[in-house]
């Protein structure tokens, strides 16, 4: 549960990006794409969930890719080398189906890419044809960039202002793609919004499409139902039956509505403690 | 002349809620003297029927009345580990009260006339506690090359963990949560059971030798199998009954619909009523609804006062249970508690559908009424829905606590491992053994919701049989 290693990946406009190496030797011995890990970062911290993005079976390191959006997260922005985790649990989640689908696109967003990355990596070496379409506000605060591209078969970046790749929505790079040519998987990884939109843009096209959900949560091993989730009508946990589910039958909605139960204490405890 | 019921201390209602700490004071050595003078000495006593693990409760009464504490205290350690644990939480008015004969014939729970066996059996288990009573370590040299790996730190692996230590094999338990104790600490609120109790227990474990691996799944980080070839020589599955049922009705994800594990999760465990000092959050409503009649109900509803008064709400928290008092599974200690505090009860209520705001919040409860119809299979009068009698509640937070079901990640990685429809681990019923051979469990991963005690009493049969089997080697 020491950190090994702390790079910051991106540090602009607000937007901070950390990359922590963690060493957790049994948890990298058995970590596959697509699974997870709960983490504390201080005994009095909350428990959050983080998507596993490498790991280092050798080194029996962990790496995590997370931006400061809220307390726990940017407490966790505050370790350095040397630090030791209070908690370190996992890995937790069924992992991504691996497997060789033929043609797929993967659609990363924000810091949703990171999490793209391990899939990625995974799907190509399973002999998938991988075309990886990113989403950005800007230039600026893409990450990843050169580690997408060279496991990628094609890549596109999409930037809400333009100013890289072309101007709009990965949404609309995915519509061009699927219209033009057949295609076996989508797989996305997110904002809620931009994971909706990718629901809804394939299912015209009915292809397959996996999103990985980011629901809160307490335990992660199936004993709160904290992370529930309404797929195709059924009540699942993301941490027991995620976290990867049918994008086309996930209640966006709903999770985004639960995803923000505590945005008002989210609130006070930021502003009770402000960055130092 | 018949002597009346020594009363315990409680913490008053008015203070209590506002605060966590303890609010059963327990007896002093006089009033315990005095309760213990009440028991009849039976010459046929039932309350021992009445115990799970079969305590020979008339001679720990009858060393009480001669202030022989000690041989009181090694009275109830024959058969159970955890005297202050089971002296708190054990439902006595079901189990051993009920059969004492002071109970009046054919309640369906103890009479106040019974024997307070309970707050007699917590004042000798904290005698224990205070004066470092242990039972003797029987350390054997044969067994100290073994080591056997527990799975789950709640009652039952605590116990089985015990059991083997004092044999001298080297035991280590797993736990996947941050903390032991599981749903001691993670369910067991700390006016229920302070956590001084728990942790004299645990550390009297590390004392034995018992190592904890805290933040460690198994079934995850690694399997059942690969524990026997890393050297283990037998397993304990304690793995606990901890996925949380639901309604299964209309609008029940809306926000602030908790199941009742995850509400006391995130205050027992996580500390959140403590926020922001602690970093977890939980939300409070005005107008606060418990769904269920059992304990968790109960732990859950005062929980639900205790954050109404902290946070400076008026109280107010309702019950709601589709059967009547009588049939509450609850401790009925527990429901007096509940009751004491301010905690309204719906009887004869069904819930049909939650009404929540544009933001996902909660804000109705739409009921149904109903009667009691023939008895179910649980002996238990069936409840019978009243057409047309539909009535709204308001609602601002909801807790769901109708039963909690096996927990599921080890047993779904181990396909080896045998279980029953209810997902429980099927066991021989004397040797505690699974279908893999080597493979013990007990406590609710195998009878499912049960009690500390009998979870205990699983533990114990499994912990013989095991050092049984590394007799033989």
């Amino acid at each position: 549960m020491k950190i090994l290693n702390k790079q910051i990946i991106n540090d602009v406009a607000g937007v901070k990006i950390t990359q922590l190496d963690i060493l957790a030797p049994d948890i990298a011995a058995k970590a596959a794409p697509g699974q997870f890990i709960m983490l504390m970062a201080s005994e009095n911290g909350e428990r959050i969930p983080l998507t596993l993005v490498d790991t280092d079976k050798l080194k029996g390191t962990v790496s995590l890719i997370f931006q400061e959006a809220g307390f726990t997260t940017r407490s966790l922005g505050r370790l350095n080398s040397g630090d030791v985790l209070y908690s370190l649990v996992g890995p937790l989640g069924h992992p991504t189906e691996i497997k060789k689908y033929g043609k797929i696109i993967l659609v990363g967003g924000g810091v949703g890419i990171a999490e793209i990355l391990p899939v990625a990596r995974a799907l190509k070496k399973a002999g998938n044809q991988v075309t990886t379409i990113l989403g950005s506000r800007n230039k600026e605060l893409l990450i990843l960039e050169e580690e997408l591209k060279s496991t990628s078969d094609q890549f596109y970046v999409m930037t809400d202002d333009g100013s890289y790749g072309r101007k709009g929505f990965t949404t609309d790079m995915l519509k061009e793609l699927l219209d033009k040519d057949k295609y076996d998987l989508v797989y996305s990884v997110g904002p809620i919004p931009m994971m909706k939109k990718v629901a809804e843009t394939t299912r015209a096209y009915n292809i397959k499409t996996l999103v990985s959900l980011n629901a809160l949560m307490v335990d992660a091993t199936g004993m709160c139902g904290c992370c529930r989730v309404t797929v195709g009508k059924e009540v699942k946990f993301s941490c027991i039956d995620g976290p990867d589910f049918d994008g086309h039958g996930v209640d966006w909605d709903e999770l985004q509505k639960r995803n923000k139960v505590y945005s008002v204490q989210e609130k006070h405890i930021c502003n009770l403690f402000p960055a130092s | 002349m018949k002597k009346e019921p020594v009363k315990v201390k409680e913490a008053s209602a008015e203070i209590r809620v506002g605060n966590f700490a303890e609010v059963v004071q327990g007896y002093s050595e006089e009033e315990a003297l005095a309760e213990s003078s009440r028991c009849l000495q039976c010459k046929n006593p039932l309350c021992t029927s009445g115990c799970p693990v079969g305590i020979d409760i008339k001679k720990f009464i009858y060393h009480i009345t001669q202030k022989n504490y000690q041989a009181a205290y090694f009275t109830i350690r024959e058969k159970s580990n955890f005297p202050s644990i089971c002296g708190r939480v054990c439902p006595a008015e079901y189990q051993c009260r009920k059969e004492c004969i002071l109970t009046k014939k054919g309640s369906p729970f103890a009479s106040e006339q019974a024997i307070n066996i309970h707050f007699l059996e917590r004042f000798i288990g904290d005698y224990g506690k205070n004066n470092n009573l242990n039972v003797p370590e029987e350390k054997e040299e044969r067994f100290t090359k073994f080591k056997v790996a527990v799975v789950g730190s709640g009652p039952a692996g605590l116990c089985c963990a015990g059991e083997l230590a004092r044999k001298g094999v080297k035991v280590d338990i797993f736990e996947s949560l941050h903390k032991t104790g599981g749903v001691l600490r993670y369910g067991i609120p700390p006016f229920r059971l302070p956590w001084d109790i728990l942790d004299f227990e645990i550390n009297y474990l590390k004392k034995l030798g018992v190592n904890f691996i805290t933040n460690f799944l198994v079934g995850k980080a690694k399997a059942v199998k690969e524990l026997f070839s890393e050297g283990y020589s037998a397993v304990f599955l304690g793995l606990g009954a901890g996925v949380p049922s639901f309604l299964g009705i209309p609008g029940e994800n809306s926000c602030n619909i908790y199941s009742v594990n995850e509400f006391l999760t995130r205050v027992n465990l996580m500390s959140a009523y403590k926020f922001p000092e602690f970093h977890t959050p939980v939300n409070i409503g005005k107008h606060v609804l418990i769904v269920g009649g059992g304990n968790t109900a109960m732990d859950s509803a005062r929980v639900a006062l205790r954050l109404q008064k902290l946070k400076g709400y008026p109280l107010n928290t309702t019950v709601i249970y589709r059967r009547t008092e009588v049939e509450m599974p609850a401790r009925r200690l527990e429901i007096e508690h509940a009751k004491e505090e301010g905690i309204k009860f719906e009887f004869l209520v069904q819930p049909k559908e939650f009404i929540a705001d544009e933001q996902g919040f909660v804000k109705k409860l739409i009921c149904l009424k109903s009667k009691l119809g023939e008895p179910d299979s649980s002996g238990r009068r069936r409840p019978v829905i009243i057409e047309g009698s539909e009535f709204e509640l308001d609602c601002d937070l909801c807790v769901i606590a109708v039963g909690l079901k096996a927990n599921q990640i080890l047993i779904n990685a181990t396909p080896d491992l045998k279980t029953d429809k209810y997902s429980d681990v099927i066991v021989d019923s004397e040797s505690m053994e699974s279908s893999i051979k080597g493979v013990f469990a007990g406590g609710d991963i195998v009878g499912g919701e049960g009690t500390v005690i009998e979870a205990m009493g699983m533990a114990k049969k499994a912990a013989q049989s095991i050092i049984g089997e590394l007799s033989g080697r």
